[in-house]
């Protein structure tokens, strides 16, 4: 029997497995993280009874569905395969793995220290996406986490990163996080002080084409800004953010306010005690380009992105579903997580040849969330032109402590600078830490454009090296390899 | 395009070629340097940094030593920082073999002027308080030091540079032809190069460019493994190298363990691409481990390899031409370029300005594959993946 590998259970990979099981593939499905769900809808650890009707408002019944259909996925099956045999594959879930590497068609894993080997006939890579960051001066104190972090800790943990959280930057998780915050904050004596865009309200109304492709989404983020402004919180829009003040020294380290200039450009302050911040998504592509993908660069969101065909084909036998080929959000990973299983069955010569309503009804999602995207991608824009003003002191690889300025050397150097972003990496260490510059990647590859002073150019990109992110030392293989 | 008249064209902007820029132009000489990809962009900005005088082949004693002395004073002479650091070597003998081979050496390498230490268990347990395993004796080396590879070559390039030397990155040399006494050189963005002199530096890519004169070798390209670990505090002031090579490690100025064994693994140099088999890191971790059990906590961050040149008697091809006047080649450095790069370069300046360099460097002429080699298949087992020696014919 064909044997699909996929990476990531959120609802790329949920659905991508969903549709290859039921059609007699068996399916090995890896996950970082402890649950299946993925980065929009996971679920709370047991145990940790979250009121997630109140967290989530209109999502719930999305959340639902996706947890439900992984649910159906992972369960025991065994009776039902007795029974009906070849009725389905088996699913087999690896959570708390982590897929490291790829070569020669095998995926290497990585289980508490333990490391393992998964030979495929089709990998589906839905490994999502995470913030993208712009550095914004103290951005590495104490209290200040990203968008994503700060819903991660509400919803995996029942966490709330502060007293007085400040939301800004320009992302879709913007109104969203800070909507679940404030609809969590009461109960727990916490408040949402302000919510700062820093792209200005006029660029939303020309994205209104695009928006309009998905009419439903756009209702949903105007519900947003509306409850917000019910419940008091104060939406600014336009703002340029000057920094996040506070001391990362002693008892009481930690930010204490954002400094910003306000639209009209005048300079205000909020004070709290934690700041989320985020300036929309960036993909996790290393997988796909270690399994030979070529990477293409969009001038919409300005990033790479593993090179596809409509149906998510990367290279042999390698397909690529959701956020982390196409940021498109949770509607847009299932329809692609069902195109790319589609995909994979075809060219295992598992199709059955009629036309699939559900495929086609998914390629017509999918076309309109790629708009709809585009039109985000402009509402909340990624202020790239931040990188040629950025005060040199300013930290942008903060595993490494490598400075605005050191990265602007490189390039600048009388005697001859670096005109590339790995040269420039190799030089001064940007992007050579833990995260191995999944997350200061983006911004240093603005500001080398910057350095360089063409506008037009495409900023750089940091290549992927195996392991994709650290590995113990003491990995070692259940068998020793000889 | 008009082809640019020049004294010298060098084929590879690795340390070789940058080096050989750098000091041909501080003599006052025209130099055109032609680099595909960005100058020690391959091979001599992704190495180990190891700037080891144990252990080598004698004949290269003075030429290591050579490049030692250039090491030393490089960062002056250059004018910015390679992170040189005279972190000394110790060469660790895993067992009673390799304990013969580090004490031979020991009285072997005094005629060249290098001194070695030999050290019994008990003396490697005072300064090394934390190192387990199977070691038997070991041989320390001060005057060995480390550099930060990335750095080296595009300091050359810039000094060279500021000397006057024409320095051209993205610049792919596709044909060479003869011309009067010198030659020709087509490039594939269309432009040319005239020049008097020629040297082929190319790296692992030389041997094509020397069969093209006369000249065939057994030349390889294989890949040494390295993994980098996250920062830990100081602990480890020195190169830990097993005398069989199968396990190398040093911690960074910044405070990385880094880490290197044999053997060598292939790559994939029609495509100019290299990634380590996956299953080598664990290999080479536990080999680290069993060394330095208490860096257990670390997490591994980066793995990569290189495409580097061989020759089945694990020396490079130094020196002139035997069939084309004008013409010299450097390359195939064999995994250790680096140390003598410095010395390798300004060898090359002499021979290329003087006709002649006061450092031996005979046995290095390609003249040596005009007869057949036969490779030491027992010796370059340990040096090379199977699949390797099967390609290399080893017997
Ligand atoms: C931080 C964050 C928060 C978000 N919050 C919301 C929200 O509240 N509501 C909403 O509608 N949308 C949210 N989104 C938008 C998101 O685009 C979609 O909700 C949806 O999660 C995209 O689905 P996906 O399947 O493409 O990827 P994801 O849901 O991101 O799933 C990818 C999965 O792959 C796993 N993974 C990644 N790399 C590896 C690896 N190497 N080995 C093993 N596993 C791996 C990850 O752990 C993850 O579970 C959020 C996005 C992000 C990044
Ligand atoms: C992973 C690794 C670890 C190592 N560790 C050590 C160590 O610790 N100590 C040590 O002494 N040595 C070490 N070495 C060996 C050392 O790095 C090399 O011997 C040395 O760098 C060789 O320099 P080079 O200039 O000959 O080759 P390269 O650096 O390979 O340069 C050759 C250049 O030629 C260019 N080129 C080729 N063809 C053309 C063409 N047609 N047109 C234009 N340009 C062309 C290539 O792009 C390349 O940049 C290591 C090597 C590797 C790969």
């Amino acid at each position: 029997m064909a044997r699909a590998v996929i990476v990531g259970a959120g609802p790329a990979g949920i659905t991508a497995a969903a549709t290859l099981a039921a059609r007699g593939v068996d399916v090995v499905l890896i996950e970082e993280g402890r649950r299946g769900g993925g980065q929009g809808y996971r679920a709370a650890p047991p145990g940790l009874d979250l009121p997630m009707r109140r967290l989530l408002g209109g999502d719930l019944a999305a959340w639902r569905r996706i947890q439900a259909r992984f649910v159906a996925l992972t369960m025991p099956m065994k009776g039902l395969h007795e029974r009906f045999p070849g009725f389905a594959g088996q699913v087999e879930f690896r959570p708390g793995t982590l897929a490291w590497n790829i070569a020669d068609s095998v995926v290497h894993t990585e289980c508490a220290g333990t490391l393992d080997e998964i030979a495929y006939d089709a990998l589906v890579l839905a490994t999502g996406a995470t913030d993208r960051i712009m550095p914004v001066p103290g951005w590495t104190l104490p209290g200040v986490y990203t968008l994503g972090g700060a819903q991660t800790a509400l919803k995996d943990q029942g966490c709330l990163i502060g007293r007085q959280v400040v939301f800004c930057g320009a992302s879709p998780l913007l109104y969203l996080a800070a909507l679940q915050y404030a609809r969590m904050a009461g109960a727990a004596g916490a408040r949402v002080v302000g919510v700062l865009d820093t792209t200005p309200f006029a660029e939303k109304r020309r994205a209104l084409p695009d928006l309009l492709a998905a009419p439903g989404l756009l209702l949903k983020g105007l519900g947003l800004l509306a409850a917000l402004k019910v419940r008091g919180v104060p939406v600014r829009h336009g703002v340029r953010l000057s920094a996040f003040t506070g001391t990362d020294q002693g008892e009481g380290a930690g930010v204490d306010g954002v400094l910003y200039q306000d639209a009209a450009g005048r300079t205000q302050r909020i004070e709290c005690d934690a700041v989320a911040f985020g300036f929309g998504l960036r993909p996790e592509s290393q997988l796909a380009e270690l399994a030979g993908a070529a990477l293409r660069y969009d001038p919409t969101f300005r990033q790479w992105f593993p090179a596809q065909d409509a149906d998510g084909r990367c290279a042999p036998k390698v397909y690529v579903a959701g956020d982390n080929c196409r940021i498109g959000g949770a509607r847009a990973a299932e329809a692609a997580g069902l195109i790319a299983a589609h995909a994979a069955l075809a060219d295992l010569g598992l199709a059955n040849g009629g036309t699939d309503t559900q495929l086609v009804a998914a390629r017509r999602t999918l076309a309109a969330m790629e708009r709809f995207q585009r039109g985000l991608a402009r509402a909340f824009a990624w202020p790239h032109h931040w990188a040629a003003g950025m005060a040199d002191e300013t930290i942008v690889c903060r595993c490494e402590n490598v400075t605005v300025g050191a990265v602007r050397g490189a390039v600048l150097d009388a005697r001859g600078g670096e005109r590339e972003l790995n040269r420039v990496k190799a030089a001064v260490r940007c992007g050579m830490g833990r995260c191995q510059g999944r997350f200061c990647g983006n911004a240093a590859a603005e500001i080398v454009a910057a350095a360089l002073g063409d506008a037009q150019a495409e900023p750089g990109r940091l290549r992927a090296q195996p392991p994709v992110k650290p590995l113990p030392v003491t990995a070692a293989p259940k068998e020793p390899v000889t | 395009m008009s082809a640019g008249r020049t004294d010298v064209a060098i084929i590879g902007g690795g340390l070789i070629g940058c080096a050989t820029a750098y000091y041909l132009a501080r003599r006052g000489r025209r130099v055109v340097l032609l680099e595909r990809g960005f100058v020690g962009g391959v091979s001599s900005g992704v190495n180990f940094g190891n700037l080891r005088l144990q252990g080598r082949h004698l004949e290269q004693m003075p030429l290591a030593l050579r490049a030692q002395a250039l090491w030393e004073g490089l960062e002056a002479e250059l004018g910015e920082s390679v992170e040189f650091w005279r972190q000394g070597h110790l060469f660790v003998a895993l067992n009673e073999q390799h304990a013969a081979q580090i004490e031979a050496f020991h009285h072997e390498c005094r005629p060249y002027g290098l001194e070695t230490e030999l050290l019994d268990r008990h003396r490697i347990a005072e300064r090394w308080p934390w190192l387990r395993g199977p070691v038997v004796s070991a041989s320390w080396s001060a005057r060995d030091a480390t550099v930060n590879s990335r750095l080296v070559s595009p300091a050359y390039a810039r000094a060279a540079r500021a000397l006057g030397a024409d320095i051209r990155e993205g610049v792919e040399m596709t044909a060479i032809a003869r011309e009067g006494a010198g030659f020709r050189l087509a490039c594939a963005d269309g432009s040319e190069v005239l020049c008097d002199v020629l040297l082929n530096s190319a790296g692992a890519w030389g041997g094509a460019i020397a069969e093209q004169f006369g000249e065939p070798t057994p030349v390889f390209a294989a890949g040494p493994v390295q993994l980098i670990t996250e920062a830990t505090g100081r602990f480890l002031e020195n190169v830990i190298h097993a005398v069989d090579g199968s396990i190398i490690f040093r911690q960074t100025q910044r405070g990385n363990i880094l880490i290197a064994g044999h053997p060598r693994v292939p790559v994939d140099f029609a495509n100019r691409r290299s990634r380590v088999p996956p299953r080598k890191l664990a290999t080479n971790l536990a080999r680290m481990l069993e060394l330095a059990p208490h860096l257990s906590h670390l997490t591994l961050l980066r793995s990569w390899t290189g495409i580097e040149g061989y020759f089945p008697d694990m020396i490079p091809v130094i020196g002139p031409s035997r069939t084309t006047p004008g013409l010299f080649h450097a390359f195939g450095f064999c995994g250790h370029g680096l140390q003598i790069g410095p010395a390798v370069g300004m060898c090359l300046a002499e021979l290329i300005l003087d006709g002649r360099t006061p450092t031996p460097i005979e046995c290095f002429g390609i003249e040596r594959f005009a007869k057949p080699v036969t490779a030491d298949r027992a010796h370059l087992a340990a040096e090379f993946e199977g699949t390797l020696l099967d390609k290399i014919g080893a017997s």
